[in-house]
C-alpha cells in the first residue's frame, strides 16, 4: 500500500490514471452547476498538464515515445494479488500514448461542448466523465490482463450511465443494449483470460496474469482459435465491426453530445487497440488463420456502413454509421499486418477521434438550438450560421479523406500497406472513399446548402466563443496532421515495428502441438530487468 | 539560380491569400479584400516568371529544377513534399499563373455586386494554390493533393450560389463523379508504390523503363503492370477531364459563376487529366493497348459532346460541351502518342476557351444574368469589345488558319492520321461540327435582332475595364499562342515539340507520328481540316445569320427525334440515374431496412425473446405453494438416487 501511494504521488502513469477518479470525490459536495463545470474544466486541464509533464520528462528526445513503466522501490511492478500473480502494472509505449493523449485532450473539449446540452445532475455527469477517463487510461496502460479487464469494465459503467441518464427519449433501451452487447463480449474475454492464465500456470508452474509472461505461451492452433475468438469478439463488438455493430447507432443517437464524442473518440478505439495489443500478439497463428474472414467483414463494414449511412434521415445516425465505415478501414489496416498499414491504422484511430468527435459536437450544437437532428428540419443553414458551416465543411472534408487534412494520411497509408499484403482487398476498400463522399456530401447538402425551408432556422444564432473554442483545437490538429504527418507517425514507429516483428517471427514458426513456453528472446521487445520508478526502460 | 529555393512560394502565396482573406472575414473593406485576392496570384505569377527565367536561362537540354520542401512522411513510407520545374510543368505553370491572374482580375469586375465577394476570392485563391500544387508536384502524392484540392474548390465554386437549389447539387455531383475517377488514380498510386517503393516521377519512370516485367506478363485484370497502372491513372483523368463516361458533371458545373467556368472548367483544372497522362507518358508508351483505349475514348468524347453542343440554347452549356469535346481532342492526341501536341492544344485551348467563357460572361453580365441565346441577338452593336474579342476566340476554336486553335488542332489531326485513319475521320468530322456550333452561337448571340425583353435591352452595356482588359489580352494570346508550334511544313521542326522533347521522349525512337508524313500529305491534311472548318462556318452562317431561330424550328419539325435526343443530351443523366444511382440507393435501403433492422436486429430480438421465454416458463415453478416445493424436493432426491446408483 505504501509503495502504491508513493507511486501515485510521483510523476507516474499511476498518477495519470488515478487522478481523474480521485478528483471526482469533491463532486459529492458540489451543488451548483456553474461551480461544478468550472471545477471539471480545471481538473481536465490539470490532467492534460500532467500528461504533458510526464511526456516531457519521459518521452524520448528524438520524438519517439519510449517504453516507460511504473515500478516499485524494489524495481519491479507492484504486486497486487501475489497468490495469483496479479500485479498493478502500468506500461506506456508508442502504441498507447497517442490514444491516451487523444483521450485526455478530448475531455475539456467534451466539457465545453456539453456546457449547455447537459441540463441536470452535473456533478454526477462530471464524475462519470472522470471515471471514464481513468478507465480508458488504465485500459490503455495495463500490462496485466487482470488489471486490463478491470479497467475495461470500469469504462463500461460510466458510459452506461451517461447514455441512460442524460440521453434522449429511448435512452434506457440504448443504454441496456450498449451494456448487454459489450458485456457479452467482455465476459467471453474474461473466460478466455482465465483459460489462458490457467494454461500458463500448468506449463510454467506459477500463476501470472502478466502480459509479458503470457506472450511467451505458445499454444496449439485449436486452443489458440478458441482463445482468440474470445478476445477478438470482445474487441470487435467494441470497434464495432459488422455484423455486431447495431448497438452503436442506437447508443449514439440516444447519448448526449459529450457521450457520443467520448464514445466515438475513445471507446471505439479501445476495440482496435485491444486487437492490436492483445489479440494479434497473443494468438498470432489464430489471428492469421482468421484473417480472410475478418478482412471480409472489414470490407463489408467499409462499404455497408457507407451505404447505410447514406440512407439515414437523422444527422447523428449518419455520423454514427460513418464510424462503422471508418473503423472498417482501421481494421483493414490492422489485419494487413504491414508496418505502413499499422502506422496508418493507429493514426486513423486518432483521426477518426478528431473528425468524428468534431462532427458529433457540431450535431450537438445544432441540436441545442433546434432540438432535432432530422435533415428535413434543416437546409440553408450556411446563411444564418456561417462559422458553423465552416467547421462542418472542414470536419466533413477531414472525414472524407481530403489530402492536406488528417483523414487522408491514415486512409492512404492503410491502403498502401494493405495493397502490399492483401492486394484485392485494398483496391475494393478504396471504393469506400467514393461512398464516403456520397454520404458526407449529402449531409452538407441537406444541412447547409439550398434555400432555407423552415422559418425557425432563419434567425439561428451562430456558434458562440465557447463552442468555437471546443472545435478549434480539433480543427487545428486535423490540419497539422494532414500537412505534416511525419511528426505524428514517428513516435509510434518503433513500438509498432517491434510488435510487428514479433508477430511475424511467431508466424514463421509452426504452431506447437502442445502448450509450451517460448524462450525469453522471443519477447525481447518487451521491458525486462531492473529499472527504477518511471525511468526509461532499456530495450 | 533562385528557382530551386523559390518554387514553393508559387503555390504557397495563393494559399496564404486564401487564409488571409478568410481570417479578415467578409466585413473587411473591399480594398483590402482586393489587395489580398489579386495580390496573391499576382505575386505568384511574378515568382513563376522569375523561376521560368531561371529555367530558360539554362543551356538546352535544360535540366529540371527541383525543390524538396519537407518530408511529408518518414520511416518505411518516405514521401517528400517536393516541386519540379521541367519543360512540361513550365508550360503548365505559365498557363495557370497567367490565365489564372487574368481571371482573378476579371472576377473583380464581374463579381463586384455579389454578396459573398470575399468568400469567392478565398475559394479562387485556394484553387490557384491547389492547381499549382498539382502542376508543380514532383511525385504522384503531391499531384494527388493538388488534384483533390482543385476538386474541392470546384465543388465550393460550383455551389457558390448556395442559397439556390441547383448549384450546390451540381457541385456535389461534380465532386462525387470526380471521386469515382480518384478511385482509379488512387489504385494506380497503390500499384506504383507497391512495385517501386517510391512515387517520385522521374524515379518511377526510370524504374518502369528498366523493369522488363512491367510491360509483359499479366499483372491484374489480364493486363500487364504498365497497362494496369495506365488504365487506373486514366480513370482518374476521365473524371477530372470529363471524358466518357464520367463527363456528366462538367455541363452541370456551369451553375457556378462564369469566371469560374472559364478558369476551372475550361482553362486549367479540367486539363489536369491531360497533363497527368502527358506526365506519365513513359507508362503509356509501355501500354499500347491502354493508349489506344485513351485515343478511342478521346475521339468518341470529342464527337459525342460536339453533337450535343449543336442543340443547346444556354450559351454556357454550348461552351461546356465544347470544352468536353476539345478535351477529347487532347486525349486523342495523347492516345496516339503525340503527347506534346496534347499539351500544345491544352495551352492554346486555355487561351481561346477562357476568352470565350469570359466573353460569354460579359454577355451574361450585360444581359442581367440571362444565359439563353434565344433571348439574345444583335449584341454586336452594344458590346463592341466583347464582340471583337469573342470573334477572335470563335475563329481560333473553329480552326481558321493563322490562329492558335488551327495549329494545335491540325497537329493533333496530323498525328492521328499517321496512327489511325478511323480516329482521324472522327476527329475531322468533329472539327466541322465544332465550327458549326460555335458559329451558331456567335450568330444567335451577336447578329440579327435583339430578342430579349425591353428591360434587358435598356440595360445592355459594355463591361468595365477589369473585364475587357483580360478579354483583349486573351484575344491576343488566342492568335499568337499557336505560333510557338508551327507545323513542320512551315518551320523546320515543330518548336514546341522540340522544346518538350526532354520530358516526352519516345522510348523506341522513330515511332513519332507527324514527323513521318510527307509535306504533300501534310498539305492535304491541312486543306481537309480548313475545308471542313470553313464548311461548318458557312453552313451556320447561311442558317442563322439572318433567319436566327427560324432555321432551328424548321429542323426540329423535320427531325423531332434527333432534336430531342441532342437537346436531351442523349439522356445519359437519366440512364445513369436509372441504372446506377437508383439501384445503389435501393441496395443501401435494403442494407438498412432488411440487413440491419430485420436480420441482425431480428436475430438479436429472437435471443431476447428466448431469454424472456425461459424466464417466464421458469417463473411458473415459483408458485409459493409449499406442497409444490415438497414435490420438487422429492423429485430431486429421486433423481439424485437414480444418478448415484446407475
Amino acid at each position: 500500500m505504501e509503495s502504491f501511494l508513493a507511486l501515485a504521488a510521483g510523476n507516474t502513469l499511476t498518477r495519470l490514471v488515478l487522478f481523474p477518479a480521485v478528483a471526482s470525490l469533491p463532486l459529492l459536495f458540489l451543488r451548483r452547476d456553474q461551480v461544478t463545470k468550472v471545477y471539471l474544466l480545471v481538473v481536465s486541464l490539470i490532467e492534460v498538464a500532467l500528461t504533458f509533464l510526464y511526456l516531457g520528462s519521459h518521452g524520448g528526445a528524438d520524438g519517439i515515445f519510449s517504453l516507460t513503466r511504473d515500478l516499485g522501490p524494489d524495481g519491479k511492478p507492484l504486486e497486487w494479488i501475489p497468490r495469483f500473480g496479479i500485479r498493478f502494472d502500468l506500461v506506456a509505449d508508442g502504441i498507447s500514448w497517442p490514444l491516451a493523449v487523444l483521450a485526455v485532450l478530448l475531455v475539456p473539449v467534451v466539457l465545453l461542448g456539453s456546457w449547455k446540452g447537459i441540463e441536470k445532475k452535473w456533478p454526477a455527469y462530471g464524475a462519470s466523465l472522470l471515471w471514464l477517463t481513468s478507465g480508458v487510461l488504465g485500459a490503455l496502460f495495463a500490462y496485466d490482463l487482470f488489471l486490463f479487464y478491470i479497467f475495461w469494465e470500469v469504462m463500461l459503467v460510466p458510459m452506461y450511465l451517461i447514455i441512460g441518464v442524460w440521453g434522449g427519449e429511448r435512452r434506457i433501451y440504448a443504454a441496456v443494449k450498449f451494456f448487454l452487447f459489450t458485456m457479452a463480449g467482455s465476459l467471453l474475454m474474461l473466460i478466455a483470460i482465465l483459460w489462458l492464465v490457467a494454461t500458463y500456470a500448468r506449463v510454467a508452474g506459477t500463476w501470472s496474469f502478466a502480459y509479458e509472461d503470457l506472450l511467451r505461451l505458445d499454444l496449439p492452433l485449436g486452443a489458440q482459435m478458441w482463445l482468440f475468438a474470445g478476445f477478438a469478439l470482445a474487441f470487435l463488438i467494441k470497434v464495432p465491426m459488422f455484423p455486431v455493430h447495431t448497438w452503436l447507432p442506437d447508443a449514439h443517437v440516444e447519448a448526449p453530445t459529450g457521450g457520443s464524442v467520448i464514445l466515438a473518440g475513445i471507446l471505439l478505439k479501445l476495440g482496435t487497440y485491444g486487437y492490436l495489443r492483445f489479440a494479434m500478439p497473443l494468438f498470432p497463428q489464430a489471428s492469421d488463420a482468421a484473417q480472410p474472414l475478418l478482412l471480409t467483414l472489414a470490407l463489408i463494414g467499409i462499404l455497408y456502413g457507407a451505404l447505410v449511412a447514406w440512407v439515414q434521415t437523422d444527422m447523428k445516425k449518419l455520423v454514427a454509421y460513418s464510424s462503422v465505415a471508418h473503423l472498417g478501414f482501421v481494421m483493414l489496416g490492422l489485419l494487413a499486418a504491414d508496418l505502413v498499414a499499422w502506422q496508418g491504422a493507429l493514426l486513423q484511430m486518432i483521426n477518426h477521434g478528431l473528425s468524428t468527435g468534431a462532427l458529433f459536437l457540431l450535431v450537438g450544437m445544432l441540436y441545442d438550438r433546434r432540438h432535432t437532428k432530422k435533415f428535413e428540419e434543416f437546409g440553408g443553414l450556411a446563411k444564418p450560421m456561417p462559422v458553423f458551416a465552416f467547421f462542418l465543411v472542414f470536419s466533413t472534408l477531414a472525414s472524407v479523406g481530403l489530402p492536406l487534412l488528417n483523414g487522408f494520411v491514415g486512409e492512404f497509408m492503410i491502403l498502401l500497406g494493405a495493397y502490399r499484403t492483401t492486394g484485392f482487398w485494398a483496391v475494393a476498400a478504396t471504393f469506400g472513399v467514393v461512398l464516403a463522399a456520397i454520404y458526407l456530401f449529402k449531409m452538407l447538402q441537406l444541412t447547409l446548402w439550398g434555400p432555407i425551408t423552415k422559418e425557425e432556422n432563419r434567425k439561428l444564432p451562430d456558434l458562440s466563443l465557447r463552442e468555437i473554442l471546443s472545435l478549434a483545437p480539433l480543427a487545428v490538429l486535423m490540419l497539422v496532421i494532414g500537412v505534416a504527418p511525419a511528426a505524428f507517425l514517428k513516435p509510434s514507429e518503433k513500438a509498432l515495428a517491434a510488435t510487428l516483428t514479433q508477430y511475424q517471427e511467431r508466424l514463421k514458426q509452426t504452431p506447437a502441438t502442445e502448450a509450451r513456453l517460448l524462450p525469453q528472446e522471443m519477447t525481447a521487445a518487451l521491458p525486462r530487468g531492473p529499472v527504477v520508478v518511471g525511468e526509461e526502460v532499456e530495450r | 539560380m533562385e528557382a530551386q529555393n523559390l518554387l514553393w512560394l508559387i503555390p504557397a502565396l495563393p494559399f496564404a491569400g486564401a487564409a488571409l482573406n478568410g481570417i479578415l472575414g467578409p466585413k473587411a473593406p473591399r480594398w483590402s479584400t482586393n489587395a489580398v485576392a489579386l495580390g496573391a496570384p499576382l505575386a505568384s505569377l511574378l515568382v513563376a516568371v522569375i523561376c521560368l527565367f531561371d529555367f530558360f536561362a539554362q543551356a538546352a537540354p535544360r535540366p529540371a529544377i527541383e525543390q524538396i520542401v519537407y518530408a511529408w512522411t518518414t520511416g518505411p513510407l518516405s514521401i517528400d513534399v517536393a516541386f519540379l520545374l521541367d519543360q512540361l510543368s513550365a508550360v503548365m505553370l505559365f498557363v495557370v499563373t497567367f490565365v489564372g491572374f487574368l481571371i482573378h482580375l476579371y472576377s473583380a469586375g464581374y463579381m463586384a455586386h455579389e454578396e459573398g465577394y470575399q468568400r469567392y476570392f478565398v475559394y479562387l485563391n485556394l484553387f490557384m494554390g491547389s492547381m499549382l500544387l498539382l502542376v508543380l508536384g514532383n511525385n504522384f502524392l503531391v499531384m494527388f493533393m493538388g488534384w483533390e484540392g482543385v476538386g474541392l474548390c470546384s465543388y465550393l465554386l460550383i455551389g457558390y450560389y448556395y442559397q439556390e437549389t441547383t448549384p450546390p447539387a451540381a457541385g456535389k455531383k461534380a465532386f462525387i463523379v470526380n471521386r469515382i475517377g480518384d478511385f482509379g488514380f488512387l489504385a494506380g498510386i497503390l500499384a506504383i508504390f507497391d512495385r517501386f517503393g517510391t512515387l517520385e516521377f522521374r524515379e518511377v519512370f526510370a524504374r518502369i523503363t528498366a523493369d522488363g516485367g512491367a510491360a509483359s506478363g499479366t499483372y491484374a485484370l489480364g493486363l500487364t503492370f504498365a497497362s494496369f497502372v495506365a488504365l487506373c491513372l486514366f480513370i482518374g483523368a476521365m473524371g477530372k477531364s470529363a471524358q466518357i463516361p464520367l463527363y456528366v458533371w462538367l455541363p452541370d458545373a456551369m451553375a457556378g459563376p462564369t469566371p469560374v467556368s472559364a478558369l476551372i472548367h475550361a482553362a486549367t483544372m479540367v486539363t489536369a487529366g491531360v497533363y497527368m497522362v502527358a506526365r506519365a507518358n513513359v507508362i503509356y508508351q509501355l501500354a499500347p493497348d491502354i493508349s489506344l483505349f485513351v485515343a478511342v475514348i478521346g475521339a468518341l468524347t470529342a464527337i459525342f459532346a460536339a453533337t450535343i453542343g449543336l442543340a443547346q440554347n444556354d450559351i454556357k452549356k454550348v461552351l461546356a460541351y465544347s470544352t468536353v469535346s476539345q478535351l477529347g481532342y487532347m486525349f486523342l492526341a495523347a492516345g496516339v502518342g503525340a503527347y506534346s501536341m496534347a499539351i500544345f492544344h491544352l495551352g492554346t485551348h486555355a487561351f481561346f476557351k477562357a476568352l470565350l467563357f469570359l466573353g460569354s460572361g460579359s454577355v451574361i453580365h450585360a444581359m442581367s444574368g440571362e444565359q439563353d441565346m434565344r433571348q439574345m441577338g444583335g449584341l454586336r452593336k452594344h458590346l463592341p469589345i466583347t464582340f471583337w474579342t469573342f470573334f477572335v476566340g470563335w475563329l481560333a476554336i473553329a480552326g481558321v488558319p493563322g490562329l492558335a486553335g488551327f495549329f494545335s488542332k491540325d497537329a493533333i489531326l496530323a498525328a492521328t492520321f499517321s496512327a489511325n485513319k478511323v480516329l482521324w475521320v472522327i476527329g475531322l468530322i468533329t472539327a466541322g461540327i465544332t465550327a458549326f456550333y460555335m458559329s451558331r452561337l456567335v450568330y444567335l448571340t451577336f447578329f440579327g435582332k435583339f430578342r430579349g425583353s425591353h428591360e434587358q435591352e435598356h440595360h445592355l452595356h459594355e463591361s468595365p475595364w477589369t473585364m475587357t482588359v483580360p478579354l483583349v489580352i486573351l484575344a491576343v494570346g488566342s492568335v499568337v499562342a499557336g505560333w510557338i508550334g508551327l507545323p513542320p511544313v512551315l518551320a523546320e521542326v515543330n518548336q514546341f515539340d522540340h522544346f518538350l522533347a526532354p520530358v516526352i521522349q519516345p522510348l523506341d525512337a522513330g515511332e513519332h507520328g507527324a514527323h513521318h508524313l510527307s509535306h504533300t500529305t501534310e498539305w492535304i491534311l491541312i486543306a481537309a481540316s480548313v475545308g471542313v472548318a470553313l464548311a461548318g462556318i458557312f453552313l451556320a452562317r447561311r442558317l442563322y445569320k439572318d433567319r436566327g431561330l427560324a432555321a432551328e424550328q424548321a429542323f426540329s419539325e423535320r427531325a423531332p427525334g434527333v432534336q430531342r435526343l441532342l437537346e436531351g443530351k442523349y439522356f445519359v443523366d437519366e440512364l445513369y440515374d436509372r441504372f446506377i444511382v437508383r439501384p445503389t440507393a435501393w441496395l443501401a435501403k435494403m442494407c438498412f431496412k432488411v440487413v440491419d433492422s430485420l436480420v441482425i436486429e431480428g436475430s438479436i430480438g429472437v435471443g431476447t425473446f428466448l431469454t424472456e421465454l425461459t424466464g417466464d416458463l421458469a417463473r411458473f415453478s415459483t408458485t409459493g405453494n409449499v406442497r409444490n416445493y415438497a414435490l420438487y424436493f422429492f423429485l430431486g432426491v429421486v433423481a439424485l438416487f437414480w444418478w448415484m446408483i446407475l
